[in-house]
């Protein structure tokens, strides 16, 4: 009796995933063997300022500082100040709950069907233009979020978000190379290659002491910027390169790793590790050596996170007013001088501490070689297999 | 039970009896090394683990007054209790169907049974995370449940792997154990349930307390699948601290280890004082 | 119902209608486990099986149309052949070693006096009782250049000490990591041998080896069996341990399928690796009920 009951259920979900069936009206292009290269990250920013306009009124309208019930907060882990929650908390009168994710594809996997039940999300740069062509996050309430103008010029129009019509940008970094120059000495060149070659490795004693981010996209694209590549390149032949370059370094590379790399620096593990600029300065005060962090000169990563209110928010009224309440200047500087990531805030810069202000760790004084990820589509997979090859 | 003075011949005599003292010797070390590092370090004065720099109790101050991790022990002890209760329920009750009863579709409803436990973490997680991502909307119809909170899904994805462990453990004492006893009660007019409670039940509760204990940690442990599935305000420690350790393993999480640790073999310890005082009953009676 | 069993000697008739009965109170009994099973594990399972056959959406999204093989055609590809044999190795090799070890110490413990084998069983649960990432964690403390560990090996002049971030430290986690699971069915398994057998082999060989190989192994052979599998399911899944102690250089399966997910966001190749991954198990499994086995 028990086979037909199943076999009855598992009819039953195919019918039912049948019914669920999107449109068919694009045929697939992702044959996953070899994927087309036809989409330019540029395309994925087209949508933004078209569907814009026309979805406003599909959301419930708030006013500045009008609350909708308690706030369900989605963000990275240890990326808060539990002060400014409470000072929310205190204010508005309302409840915070906030969880954490450690990485964009975790948070999306959870809240793309929907009824997750978060109001606010903080996804990078890529994310973000990838949830609004997914339309699952809602434009921000201008009315709503009187202080949105608080922030920079800069970011005001970034490429995953033309006129940052859907996001709000809450803190920003590079991701670059941080290096225990008590080792090495002090004069080494600014370079990818000190995690890609081997002449360099042999020349400071880097071999077995190099960890790489085990990230497809930041890996990949560290050694496209090594080749003078972009890093949103969708060229199968600049990849087969980058590709060629990892292999070549495994041998050398004591891990990949995306969580630990600035503690295995400071922890005399590795000398020289691929990573985020806040996580690098936060251990080196831990350590004990001369420790030294920048972004290569062929360019490297820049990446920001966002602040985004999803389309189905419970309360996103709540989740607006929050939104205004961290771009505020006093309370963005005071995130900054929490978690020692750049505020995108300009109007905070006069309360952020001198010390910060100054750590070119922290604002590089040159931005001009810095580029965003971009998320490409289709070719995604790509990077995930190169890594994957590279690795095998 | 068929031991007695059979035992003493069971140990090898001589030098092999010295090499395999050694021999568990050595791996009970070996079981607690990184017990003893992370105890240690949890009194570590400094940021990082690792790097010994003094005596300190600021990773517990700071523990008790982080409310987030607190709520998160709370979320996981709740989530384990309820799906420990439910999985013993339903994993004992699946145990007697197959081990006392025949009928049509056993063998069928056994293999499935054990499906559970073959199946790696990674695409269980990855089954559970589709299956209430696709029918989340047609699951908060059924009247009661709201599956927005966390909780509901923690204990019910913990509760679909721990029947098939429990059940198997409570299964293997079944086996052992003569149904004659069984069959003399049902003999004497006593219905099913009376059978079950006064005679099966007692003789079975060594493997239902196993079963519980195998449940209860394996809900505690239990990254992987949590990770997938826990939603709003429903982060269990075992994803919490998965996610601080991302941002560095500060003696922090190893203090929260040591307060979990402590607070699970004090239930150890009183389980057990519970299981032998069963077992003195029973051979008294 | 309770009348037909108080008659069921009565007559062959009414003997049989008992049997049927009893069938059905066994189904009632285990019908609570199989609806629960059926919702939340085989629909669930039956998802991952259609998403297998779905297609990525150019945003990453599992899109139940455009139903296709292409995730199962990318099986065939060098790369995933090499992670497959890479994980299985790892696993044999894992599972063997825990074999070995964990054998001698359920014997040791199945032989103790009662008390003391209660002890010795909870000493192995209690570290597990912590949080699995922190003991991994703690292993990366100990395995580091400086750490206790290293230091001993090097102390002991077996040579250069320092084996994070290789294979050896990955089997070192995995080894650590599952060692109970082989060693609480093998101590199931050796605590229901009858000895007055082994004494009886014992007399008949006069070798202790030989009446361990000629009495005890086959007896035990059903917690072998449960072990090995037990050991080998996850050690074929692992991705957690692999990343912290091995530095993740070589891609193994757990972790080439969380990639697909998390990365790539490519739901039907990782859904297609799972049912792989699954169909392994399955094999690993029917071979066990061939052997015999039925509890593990």
């Amino acid at each position: 009796m028990k086979k037909w009951i199943a076999l009855a259920a598992l009819l039953g979900v195919f019918s039912m995933v049948a019914a669920g069936c999107g449109s068919d009206e694009e045929t697939s292009s992702s044959s996953a063997a070899a994927p087309a290269e036809t989409e330019a990250p540029a395309e994925t920013e087209a949508p933004a300022e078209t569907e814009a306009p026309a979805e406003e009124s599909e959301y419930k309208q708030c006013a500045a500082g009008e609350t909708d019930g308690d706030l369900n907060f989605y963000n990275w882990t240890e990326y808060m100040d539990p002060d400014l929650i409470t000072a929310f908390q205190d204010e508005f009168g309302v409840t915070v709950t906030e969880d954490f994710y450690p990485s964009n594809e975790e948070m999306v996997a959870k809240v793309q069907q929907g009824n997750s039940g978060y109001d606010m999300v903080v996804p990078s740069d890529y994310m973000v233009s990838i949830l609004i062509e997914e339309e699952l996050i809602q434009p921000v309430q201008e009315a709503a979020v009187p202080n949105k103008g608080n922030v920079d010029a800069l970011f005001a129009d970034p490429p995953y978000d033309p006129g940052a019509v859907y996001s709000s940008a809450y803190q920003w970094g590079t991701t670059g190379i941080g290096i225990d120059i008590g080792v090495t000495g002090p004069d080494i060149p600014h370079t990818w290659g000190l995690l890609f070659d081997a002449d360099l490795a042999e020349q400071y004693g880097l071999a077995g002491k190099i960890s790489l981010l085990d990230d497809p996209r930041e890996t990949m694209g560290a050694a496209l910027k090594y080749l003078g590549y972009s890093l949103n390149s969708t060229s199968e032949s600049e990849l087969a390169e980058a590709e060629a370059i990892i292999k070549d370094a495994v041998g050398r590379v004591a891990a990949f790793d995306s969580d630990q790399y600035s503690e295995l620096v400071v922890a005399g593990e590795t000398i020289v590790g691929h990573g985020y600029s806040g996580n690098f300065l936060w251990d080196f005060e831990e350590g004990e050596s001369e420790y030294d962090y920048f972004v290569p000169d062929e360019g490297g990563t820049v990446w920001v996170d966002n602040m985004a209110v999803l389309s189905d928010a419970p309360h996103p009224c709540t989740a607006f007013a929050f939104m205004n309440f961290l771009l505020d200047a006093e309370n963005g500087a005071q995130l900054t001088n929490y978690n020692w990531y750049a505020s995108p805030n300009g109007a905070a810069l006069p309360y952020i501490d001198q010390e910060v202000l100054d750590n070119p760790i922290i604002y590089p004084p040159d931005q001009s070689k810095l580029e965003y990820i971009a998320d490409t589509g289709d070719f995604e997979i790509n990077f995930t297999d190169a890594l994957t090859r590279a690795r095998s | 039970m068929n031991k007695g003075t059979a035992l003493s011949t069971a140990e090898p005599k001589g030098a092999s009896r010295w090499a395999l003292r050694l021999h568990s010797l050595l791996i009970y070390l070996f079981f607690y090394a990184p017990i003893a590092v992370l105890v240690v370090f949890s009194f570590n004065d400094a940021q990082l683990v690792g790097d010994w720099k003094g005596f300190s109790l600021d990773w517990y101050e700071a523990f008790f007054d982080n409310e987030n991790i607190q709520e998160s022990i709370w979320i996981s002890v709740k989530v384990c209790i309820a799906s420990t209760i439910i999985s013993v329920v339903l994993g004992t009750m699946a145990a007697l169907s197959l081990e006392r009863f025949r009928w049509w579709g056993q063998k069928a409803f056994d293999a499935v049974l054990y499906l559970p436990i073959i199946i790696p973490d990674v695409t269980m997680a990855v089954m559970m995370l589709a299956f209430f991502n696709e029918t989340a909307d047609l699951i908060n119809l059924i009247p009661g449940v709201d599956l927005s909170s966390g909780l509901e899904k923690l204990v019910l994805s913990h509760v679909a792997f721990n029947i098939s462990f429990v059940s198997v453990v409570v299964r293997a004492r079944l086996a052992n154990l003569d149904a004659t006893m069984e069959e003399a009660a049902s003999d004497l007019y006593a219905n099913r349930w009376q059978t079950f409670r006064r005679v099966t039940l007692p003789q079975i509760m060594p493997g239902i307390i196993g079963g519980a204990l195998l449940a209860i940690t394996l809900s505690l442990d239990d990254v992987v699948v949590s990770s997938f599935v826990a939603s709003v305000g429903g982060t269990p420690i075992s994803v919490y601290v998965f996610g601080l350790a991302r941002k560095g393993v500060s003696p922090l999480i190893n203090a929260v280890s040591v307060v979990m640790l402590s607070a699970s073999m004090l239930l150890i310890l009183g389980s057990l004082a519970f299981q032998r005082a069963t077992q003195f009953a029973r051979e008294d009676s | 119902m309770k009348k037909l069993l108080e008659k069921k000697s009565s007559s062959a008739g009414l003997e049989q209608q008992a049997v049927k009965a009893k069938a059905r109170q066994g189904f009632f009994v285990g019908l609570p486990s199989i609806i629960y099973l059926l919702i939340f594990f085989l629909i669930p399972l039956g998802y991952v099986i259609a998403y297998s056959f779905a297609t990525r959406s150019r945003t990453g999204r599992t899109e139940l149309r455009d139903w296709n093989l292409d995730a199962y055609v990318r099986l065939g590809e060098e790369v995933v052949q090499a992670v497959a044999w890479r994980s299985l190795w790892i696993a044999v090799l894992t599972t063997v070693i825990c074999l070995l070890l964990a054998y001698p110490l359920a014997f040791y413990i199945s032989t103790r006096r009662p008390v003391i084998r209660n002890l010795l069983l909870i000493g192995i649960m209690i570290p597990f009782w912590s949080n699995f990432l922190i003991r991994t964690y703690a292993w990366r403390v100990l395995l580091s250049s400086d750490g206790l560990f290293t230091r001993i090996v090097e102390e002991l002049g077996l040579g250069e000490g320092r084996i994070l971030f290789t294979q050896p430290a990955v089997i070192l986690g995995l080894v650590y990591g599952y060692l109970p699971f082989m060693v609480l069915p093998l101590y199931a398994a050796i605590e229901r041998i009858d000895w007055s057998l082994v004494e009886g082999a014992r007399d008949l060989y006069a070798s202790g080896w030989k009446a361990f190989r000629r009495v005890v192994w086959p007896l035990s052979r059903p917690g072998v069996i449960a072990g090995s599998i037990l050991v080998f399911v996850p050690s074929f899944g692992a991705y957690v341990t692999p990343a912290i102690l091995g530095g993740n250089k070589q891609s193994l399966m757990g972790s080439y399928i969380v990639d697909q997910f998390m990365d790539a966001r490519n739901g039907p190749l990782g859904s297609s690796l799972s049912v792989l991954v699954l169909g392994v198990m399955l094999i690993g499994t029917l071979i066990y009920f061939r052997q015999g086995g039925r509890n593990l």
